[in-house]
Order: structure tokens, then C-alpha cells, then sequence
């Protein structure tokens, strides 16, 4: 073989493997749908794998169902990078504070026929107030798959050991206030050494879960149309005050760069969701759910969502439609209940939530998670959420010192959060 | 000798044999030079110069990925650095990062290297613990910073321990700013320490005696023979660690996320936030395109400044 024989048949050669697989007839494998989702945890993912086993029994042409579990800090970017890459999955977890951004977008497929139209969905038992971040006008973007309440969890191990009062007791009283809340924290920290009370997931970055806490004062980071700053609102400045008082001053809050984990036995209280309930199967300590305290604007609750929305580009987008019709169908959803609380009215009644939830008492999911929901305002959003998040979370960083002038801190948040607003 | 002449003239020689044939010695040889670079050519063009041109590209668009939106904008986000509120304050802490980093890790480079480079016993074994902290992974390597410079961390335990109280380093402008350079510094000191080891080691010995001969004192000779001789070494380096300094990210994103405030954002950082987290992938895409530039400039200028001060380049 010559030189240029040679040359000749490995280009050819080369150019026969870099085209075969395009060359290769592509298999009919069925319709293979993915999900985003953020839970990595065990219980959750095979209970949503079983209801996919079920689903596909019945429709052979989904050859599979695959979650692809992204880190929650971080998830929106991981979500929308993949849209950016042409890769998007057929359907996805969207969280509260990202609704307006993809409700608004057009990217979703409108989900109220597909589910009208599936025998015996019951869409009417959805609730409005559950679906309202979630639709425009009629149209619904995304099924608001968690409904969740945020609650008080409580070690009543390290409360008993500083000598405070449990928290169920001082419900009895009348005297559940966060002025008691986090004189209760402040106390254990003091006798114990352990951290008081841990807004969970916060970590001085993910500001949007204090509201948790400001909302007991009627406070709100923008007015109810987006457009107005609340920050340096009177109410606001006065939340932020005892939040500052009760990390530097009372140390009833681990203060910033000393993380505690409530579920490993390091801290009195947290505020977090009943989703998080799993992580005390094996608690090594005795322990209670509570509703938040009353703030001085009286009770309140505040809930955090998440929905579930099919993208509309995607070649599967009816076939996806139809598997959300049938994961959030009413038997499902009793299931799905036991973690995440589901937005059909004829669900949120004690005995079945309690059925779905054996670590909770009847009582506690009475207090936290039906009442919760009947009262409670969803977390913050806004369009163009992340901008303003991180915004807002580089001005708070001010706030976040010992001698921080609390005022000034929240007024330069406003200043520099006004002109995202306004977009 | 005289044959020739006489076979042109009377027999004239068939086509084939006078045309130069087209695969000559020479075009196969280069035929199969450029076969064997073009792998690399092919993965420099494809992951190197087709990003650089799509950047660009990107930058004059308006990209929404939600809307799936791509609208041509001209110079419209260029003409936003120039109304970004947030962008000086981005330059100011990736300048303070660049040269903070740049300063701290030659001086320790050298300062170590020169240490190393006694004839001491044991000394190999100094130079693979200074080194050894290069072939750790960067993102373990931060991460356990990370737990030792919190609050109540290793390193405020260890000041504890002979009666001072540490700062909240990650939590304060300046401590955030200073702990974020030395992670970095201590990170990749090794490997220009060793490439200072190695140029210190081609410095002749007749130069020092010779010195020492005219009466030159220790610092004399280190500062009029050591350093010029190996100032070839401290441009590659400088270059090195100025280019690498402004394309800092993991230790970033682990350690600060850009905080507190504004003050660890640095330049690759606020372009990951406006391309990923805002979803401002053509605003991101100037952002690049600044840091190319900026790149582009410092290097180009290093490489001018060396006539003045790299020996054998004047």
C-alpha cells in the first residue's frame, strides 16, 4: 500500500466512524421522560419511582421515568442551564420564588385541560389560594405539588435541660410569642452551649426564609404589586431589629459562619417544613412540631411551595402532561401527602394527613399544617427573582455584624433593589 | 552530458514523465504533518476559538432562556458596563484579588524557594510539602478552608489557644477578601516555588564567589546576581499567576458566593451570576468578552515591560 493509498483509506476510515451513529437507524425505544426534581432523599424518591411503576403499567408506550435529583442550593441555575443548553426535561420542580419568572415566560405547558379532562381528577378541589402563583387568569403553569407550612421542630431534651418552658405549654398559655420563642432559645444556648433557634436553609444567604419571622410583624420585602420597596418600612426595620438583637446581642440564633444542625441534636428549635419530619426517624431526642409564635401583628403562617410544570417545547410535552395528571391524581396525592402536603381541599383534613404521616400527631398537623394553610401567605417572589435575591442578599450582609446601624442597612437594600423592582 | 539536449530535441518525452506529480516528497510530508496536529487543531477550534466567536456573538444579542427569546441588540450591552452599577465595584475587588494574589504568591514563591534551595539534609522532603498542596483537589481544598475559617473554626480555635479572639474571617469585607487570597496563595504556592528552585539552581556559582570576592554582602548578591538572572522566571510566573488570578471561580463560589456585600465578587464570579443565576447570558457574554480584553491587555503589556527588566531580552 502506497503512502497516499494510506492517507486515503484511514481518512476514510475516520470519516466512516465519525458518521455512524448519525448513518445508524435510530430505535424505537418508546418515550423516555425526565423530571427534575431537588429531594435526594431515599423515602421520597421511591415512593415518587413507584407511582412511575404504576403509570407506565398502564402506558407501555413511556419506556421510562427518570427524576434527576439537582442540589436545592442552586437548583434554578442548574434548571435553567439546562434550558439554555437545549436540554430541558419534560418536566420540573419549580420552586416558589422562581414561579413568576417561568409562569410569566411562556415556557410552560398549560396544565387545566389536560387535568380537567382526566377521569376522576377533581381539578375543582384544588385550592385557589394554593394555585394562585401558579396560573394566569384561567391557565395553570404548574401543579403546586407542595403546599407546605413552615413550623417550629423542638428538642425538648435541650429545652428541659435549660429549664424553659416547652413550647406546647406555653401554647396552652397564650404565651407563644417570639419575644418568649427566643428568650426560650437564648436560654438554652446559655445553659447548653447548643445553638437556639436556626432558621433552616437561611444561613444569613437565602434571606426570602425570614420571612418566616418578619411576616409575624406585618412585614414584607415589597408591596403586594412588586413595585414598592418594604424593607425600610417601619414594621420591617422593627422585624430586623429583634432578628439583630436576638444573633448578636442574645445569641438566642447561631450568629453567621457557625452553622447548627437541629436534626443532628445541635440546636433547640428550627424552622423548617414537615418534609424535613424523615430526618428525625432516628432522633435520638424527644421532640414537638409547633406553629410559629405570634408576632406582634398577631398569628400568622407562612407556607413555601413548589410546583411541577411540563415543558411545552419538549417533544414529549403531552405525554409528560399526562404523566403529572397521573402523579398528582387523588390517590397519589394522599400518598405524596406524608411529604408534601397536597392542595386538594378534600385532602387537608386531620385524619387523612395524619394516616399519611405517622411521625406526626393529629395535633400537631392540625395546628401546623391545616391551619397553617388556611392562613398562610406564600413565601416572597418576584420576577426577576434571582437578581434581586442576590441583591438583596449582598445589602443584608451589612446587617449581619455586631455593630451594624440597622436602619441604614435596610435603607441602601431599598436603594439598590428600587430600579429592579420597577422593571 | 550532451545526450540530453539531443533526446528533447529529437524524441520528445511522453506526458507522464516530464508533469511534476502532484503527491511530491515535500506536499506528503506536509499532508501528513497537518494530519497529525489536526486533532488538536480540531479540539482547539471546536472547545477554544468556536466559544471565543459564539461569546462574542452572544454579546450582541438580548438572551432570555426562559422566553427562548434571541434579539439582536448591537453594542446595547456594552453600552450597559457602562451603566452597571455593580460593575466598578466588581472591578475594584477583582483588581484587589488580582494583585493581592499576585504580590503575596511570588514573594512567598521566591522566599520559599530560595529556603529549599540549601544544601541541607531533608530538604526534599520540605520542597514535596510545599508542593504537595497543588495536586490536591481545589474544591476539597476550599471546602475544608471553608470549616477552618468559620466562627468557631480550626483557625480561630488555634488563636484561641494563645489568647487572641479571631474574626468572623468570611463574614467581614477585608477578612473575606484576605482569606479567599491566601486559600488561593497557599493553594498553588508550590508550583512556582518550584519553578523559582529551578531557575535559582541555573544561577553559575563563579557569579556569587566571584561577589564575595569584591566585597558584596548576602542581600547584594541576591539583589544584582540572583534576580536578574532569574527574571525570565518571574515574568513566566508573574504571567502565570496574573492570568490565573483573574480567572479565580471555585474558591469563590465555595467560600463567599461574592460576599459579604460585593467584596469577593469578582469578575468571573458577577459573569457566572449574570449568565446563570440572572439568566443574562448576553450581558454575561460582555462581561467575558471585558475579561478577555483585560486579559488580553495585561499580558500583552508584561510582555512589552520584560525588555526593561528581564535580562537577555534588552
Amino acid at each position: 500500500m502506497t503512502l497516499k493509498q494510506r492517507i486515503v483509506a484511514t481518512v476514510a476510515a475516520g470519516l466512516l466512524i465519525a458518521t455512524a451513529p448519525i448513518a445508524a437507524p435510530a430505535r424505537a425505544e418508546g418515550i423516555a421522560l425526565r423530571m427534575t426534581i431537588w429531594t435526594g432523599n431515599k423515602a421520597h424518591l421511591q415512593l415518587l419511582d413507584d407511582i412511575a411503576a404504576a403509570y407506565r403499567k398502564d402506558h407501555p408506550e413511556v419506556a421510562s421515568i427518570t427524576y434527576e435529583t439537582l442540589p436545592f442550593d442552586g437548583y434554578t441555575t442548574a434548571l435553567t442551564t439546562q434550558i439554555a443548553g437545549g436540554n430541558a426535561p419534560d418536566l420540573a420542580w419549580i420552586l416558589e420564588n422562581s414561579a413568576p419568572d417561568f409562569v410569566s415566560s411562556g415556557i410552560l405547558l398549560p396544565l387545566q385541560d389536560t387535568l380537567r379532562a382526566t377521569a376522576g381528577y377533581g381539578y375543582d378541589d384544588l385550592l385557589p389560594s394554593a394555585t394562585a402563583l401558579w396560573r394566569r387568569d384561567d391557565a395553570l403553569y404548574a401543579y403546586p405539588f407542595s403546599t407546605s407550612p413552615f413550623g417550629i421542630f423542638v428538642n425538648l431534651d435541650l429545652v428541659k435541660q435549660a429549664g424553659a418552658k416547652a413550647p406546647a405549654d406555653r401554647i396552652a398559655a397564650g404565651e407563644w410569642t417570639w419575644a418568649n420563642a427566643m428568650a426560650d432559645a437564648a436560654a438554652v444556648h446559655a445553659a447548653t452551649g447548643k445553638a437556639g433557634l436556626v432558621v433552616r436553609d437561611f444561613d444569613y444567604k437565602l434571606w426570602d426564609n425570614l420571612a418566616t419571622i418578619w411576616n409575624g410583624w406585618g412585614a414584607a420585602p415589597w408591596s403586594a404589586d412588586g413595585k414598592t420597596c418594604g424593607f425600610d418600612q417601619p414594621a420591617m426595620a422593627e422585624a430586623m431589629r429583634f432578628l439583630h438583637k436576638a444573633v448578636f446581642t442574645d445569641q438566642a440564633m447561631p450568629g453567621p459562619g457557625a452553622p447548627a444542625d437541629f436534626f443532628a441534636g445541635d440546636a433547640a428549635m428550627t424552622i423548617t417544613q414537615i418534609s424535613r419530619a424523615t430526618l428525625l426517624k432516628d432522633g435520638g431526642f424527644a421532640w414537638d412540631l409547633v406553629p410559629l409564635p405570634k408576632g406582634p401583628a398577631g398569628e400568622y403562617a407562612v407556607i413555601g411551595q413548589a410546583g411541577i410544570g411540563v415543558f411545552k417545547a419538549g417533544p414529549n410535552a403531552d405525554a409528560a402532561a399526562s404523566f403529572l395528571a397521573f402523579l398528582t391524581n387523588p390517590q397519589n396525592s394522599a400518598r405524596l401527602a406524608q411529604y408534601f402536603p397536597p392542595p386538594r381541599k378534600s385532602q387537608l383534613v386531620v385524619d387523612q394527613l395524619a394516616k399519611a404521616n405517622p411521625l406526626l400527631k393529629p395535633g400537631q398537623i392540625e395546628a401546623v399544617v391545616v391551619h397553617g394553610i388556611e392562613i398562610g401567605e406564600v413565601k416572597p417572589s418576584h420576577t426577576g427573582n434571582a437578581q434581586i435575591a442576590q441583591v438583596v442578599r449582598a445589602g443584608l450582609d451589612a446587617l449581619w455584624q455586631p455593630d451594624a446601624d440597622v436602619d441604614a442597612a435596610l435603607g441602601a437594600v431599598c436603594a439598590r433593589i428600587r430600579p429592579l423592582l420597577a422593571r | 552530458m550532451t545526450e540530453a539536449p539531443t533526446m528533447t530535441a529529437g524524441h520528445p518525452r511522453p506526458a507522464t514523465s516530464t508533469a511534476t506529480p502532484f503527491w511530491t516528497f515535500r506536499r506528503r510530508d506536509a499532508l501528513a504533518g497537518y494530519l497529525f496536529v489536526a486533532p488538536q487543531l480540531v479540539g482547539v477550534a471546536l472547545f477554544v476559538l468556536m466559544p471565543l466567536a459564539l461569546v462574542v456573538w452572544y454579546s450582541l444579542h438580548e438572551w432570555n432562556v426562559l422566553a427562548g427569546s434571541f434579539d439582536y441588540t448591537g453594542l446595547q450591552n456594552y453600552q450597559a458596563l457602562l451603566e452597571d452599577p455593580e460593575l466598578p465595584g466588581v472591578l475594584r475587588a477583582t483588581a484587589l484579588f488580582s494583585a493581592g494574589l499576585v504580590v503575596l504568591n511570588l514573594g512567598l514563591a521566591l522566599l520559599l524557594a530560595v529556603l529549599v534551595n540549601q544544601r541541607l539534609r531533608g530538604m526534599t522532603v520540605f520542597r514535596a510539602l510545599f508542593f504537595s498542596p497543588v495536586v490536591v483537589s481545589l474544591v476539597a481544598w476550599t471546602i475544608v478552608w471553608g470549616f477552618l475559617l468559620q466562627k468557631d473554626g480550626g483557625i480561630n480555635g488555634l488563636l484561641a489557644a494563645v489568647g487572641m479572639a479571631g474574626p468572623n474571617w468570611l463574614r467581614g469585607e477585608t477578612t473575606a477578601l484576605l482569606s479567599v487570597i491566601v486559600v488561593q496563595v497557599f493553594k498553588n504556592v508550590g508550583l512556582n516555588m518550584v519553578l523559582f528552585l529551578a531557575a535559582l539552581q541555573t544561577v553559575p556559582h563563579d557569579l556569587y564567589e566571584a561577589a564575595r570576592i569584591e566585597g558584596a554582602g548576602r542581600f547584594a548578591q541576591f539583589r544584582r546576581i540572583t534576580l536578574p538572572l532569574i527574571s525570565p522566571t518571574i515574568l513566566l510566573t508573574s504571567i502565570i499567576t496574573i492570568v490565573g488570578s483573574l480567572q479565580v471561580f471555585a474558591q469563590i463560589a465555595v467560600l463567599t458566593q461574592g460576599g459579604p456585600g460585593v467584596s469577593t465578587t469578582v469578575l468571573v464570579y458577577y459573569l457566572y451570576q449574570q449568565a446563570f443565576q440572572f439568566h443574562a447570558f448576553g450581558y454575561g457574554s460582555a462581561l467575558a468578552v471585558l475579561l478577555f480584553a483585560i486579559v488580553a491587555v495585561l499580558t500583552v503589556l508584561q510582555w512589552q515591560l520584560r525588555r526593561r527588566w528581564v535580562f537577555h531580552e534588552s
